[in-house]
């Protein structure tokens, strides 16, 4: 978040890309896309492209991570060298590994851990190509994927972002609002109960603003699902 | 399947097949699965290719920085290959550093793709001794389905020969141009199952098989990179006649790159 800005971000209630304030980036997911992981997912949302992958459950590794009771979720975020335009040296990294881990918390909440104890359930998410927002692209080709690998969850968790860019609330920051916005919060809710399970935050809203961007986050998410729901009907559905 | 879950059964089967010239996939023991090429998926890439060999997927990407040249090359440009077997390609992944078995299959597809000259290094300079391109080509893995190394050289050829030079974003140039590519080295790789040698291993055959060869050619015919792994052995003459079917077999890679 750069803040203020002189940068014309949005005129008119159009940004850069054309979109209302409101509006999604188009996102188009298709399941059950690779042939080793028991369940896959792969994602396009605006320019950004992932890929996520599901293992599991099985026996977790290292061991000193089983838990007596229940399984862990394994999360790991990584991004491909060549997804950024400066080429990012390979590997974890310290936003990489913070990502992989609230993202593993996020997943425990809803996926029946309690049914698998001392295992592990694997959930990998690679991003081949980024511009924003990739975080909760990840989450949610993740989700797609353990419903497709047939992990006993809850509900899945869509996850999009808000923000502020020139003083207005909008969903889903693009490249060059995420540079140069003002405020970018993440959100990941469960849709059934409407619990928040993922929330980042950082710039500047006011308490009004903050009400605002936490509505509209929720309705992205909302839209987001029935997105994901129909991926799944497509793969599963069987003819209607 | 996994490879510790291919049992010793199967092995056999393997094996008494192979040795009657047939494939468990129903394929001859000197035929290519089916290959896939598509390019220019990867925006952020200046290069970018996704090639399917049979269940095997591989992404690769092409990214060209600016840095210093070698001291004792001050007027080409360099390259760089790097492997990632993704952690969502196989379930027997390790995070970490990558493995050795990683590290091999990096430096492999590097030789066959440098000591082909497909990269007209000279042509990388923009200052002599002090400025050249530097080309990094990676390569991700997204399924593992068996013969890594043909599928990553196929990738990283295929994602070379579609990049451009980004001499505008740099302030080079007032145009991008095509990466100067002379040639197309193409890998074939066998391996030993009982005494037989087939081409184009699957996961389940790597998995019991005792050695591999990787040999790879250019579009003349002539012998660029070979490379022997895994502790089997051929004999001298599993190695010759291995060399000559490379040569006769990786028609259907060529043609398949070519058509990009």
């Amino acid at each position: 978040m750069a803040g203020q800005t002189d940068m014309e971000l949005i005129k008119d209630g159009v940004r850069l890309d054309g979109r209302k304030p409101d509006e999604l980036r188009e996102v188009k997911i298709t399941a059950g896309v690779l042939d080793n992981a028991d369940g896959s997912c792969y994602l396009e949302w605006g320019n950004n492209k992932i890929y996520a992958g599901v293992f599991g459950p099985m026996e977790c590794h290292p061991r000193h991570k089983q838990k007596a009771d229940r399984a862990i979720v394994q999360a790991r975020y990584t991004m491909a060298p060549f997804s950024v335009n400066d080429r990012k040296r390979p590997g974890l990294d310290r936003r990489s590994s913070e990502i992989s881990y609230i993202v593993s918390q996020a997943f425990e909440k809803v996926v029946m851990v309690e049914e698998f104890p001392k295992a592990s359930i694997r959930v990998d998410m690679q991003v081949v190509e980024a511009h924003a927002g990739t975080r909760c692209a990840a989450m949610t080709a993740a989700s797609v994927a353990l419903a497709d690998a047939g992990i006993p969850m809850r509900d899945m968790i869509p996850a999009c972002a808000s923000g502020k860019v020139n003083d207005v609330v909008v969903l889903d920051l693009n490249k060059e609002e995420d540079n140069y916005g003002q405020a970018d919060l993440p959100l990941a809710i469960i849709p059934s109960t409407g619990e928040v399970v993922l929330l980042q935050l950082d710039g500047h809203l006011t308490p009004d603003q903050f009400e605002e961007a936490m509505d509209l986050a929720t309705s992205g998410c909302m839209d987001l699902y029935k997105i994901m729901r129909d991926a799944l009907d497509k793969s599963y559905g069987g003819k209607k | 399947m996994s490879s510790d879950s291919v049992s010793n059964l199967m092995k056999g089967h393997m094996e008494s097949l192979a040795a009657e010239g047939k494939r468990a996939d129903g394929r001859g023991i000197n035929e290519f699965r089916e290959v896939k090429i598509e390019t220019g998926m990867i925006n952020t890439a200046e290069g970018s290719s996704m090639v399917h060999l049979g269940k095997t997927k591989v992404l690769c990407g092409i990214k060209l920085l600016i840095g210093t040249p070698y001291g004792d090359s001050p007027g080409s440009g360099t390259m760089t290959t790097s492997t990632e077997l993704a952690p969502l390609a196989d379930q027997s992944f390790d995070p970490g550093p990558p493995r050795e078995a990683s590290i091999e299959l990096a430096r492999v597809v590097d030789r066959g793709i440098r000591e082909s000259r497909m990269i007209d290094f000279d042509a990388l300079c923009i200052e002599h001794g002090e400025r050249v391109w530097m080309v990094y080509i990676d390569l991700h893995i997204l399924d593992n389905g068996g013969n890594l190394f043909d599928c990553c050289t196929l990738a990283a050829a295929a994602a070379l020969s579609n990049a451009k030079i980004p001499n505008v974003q740099h302030g080079i140039a007032d145009e991008d141009v095509d990466l100067p590519v002379t040639c197309w080295p193409i890998s074939c790789t066998f391996g030993r199952l009982g005494d037989t040698v087939i081409l184009d291993p699957t996961s389940d055959e790597e998995s019991v098989m005792s050695a591999r060869l990787t040999v790879a050619h250019d579009e003349d015919g002539n012998i660029r990179a070979a490379q022997k792994g895994m502790n089997g052995a051929f004999t001298d003459a599993e190695v010759r006649e291995a060399v000559k079917t490379a040569r006769k077999s990786d028609n259907v890679l060529r043609e398949a790159l070519k058509g990009i």
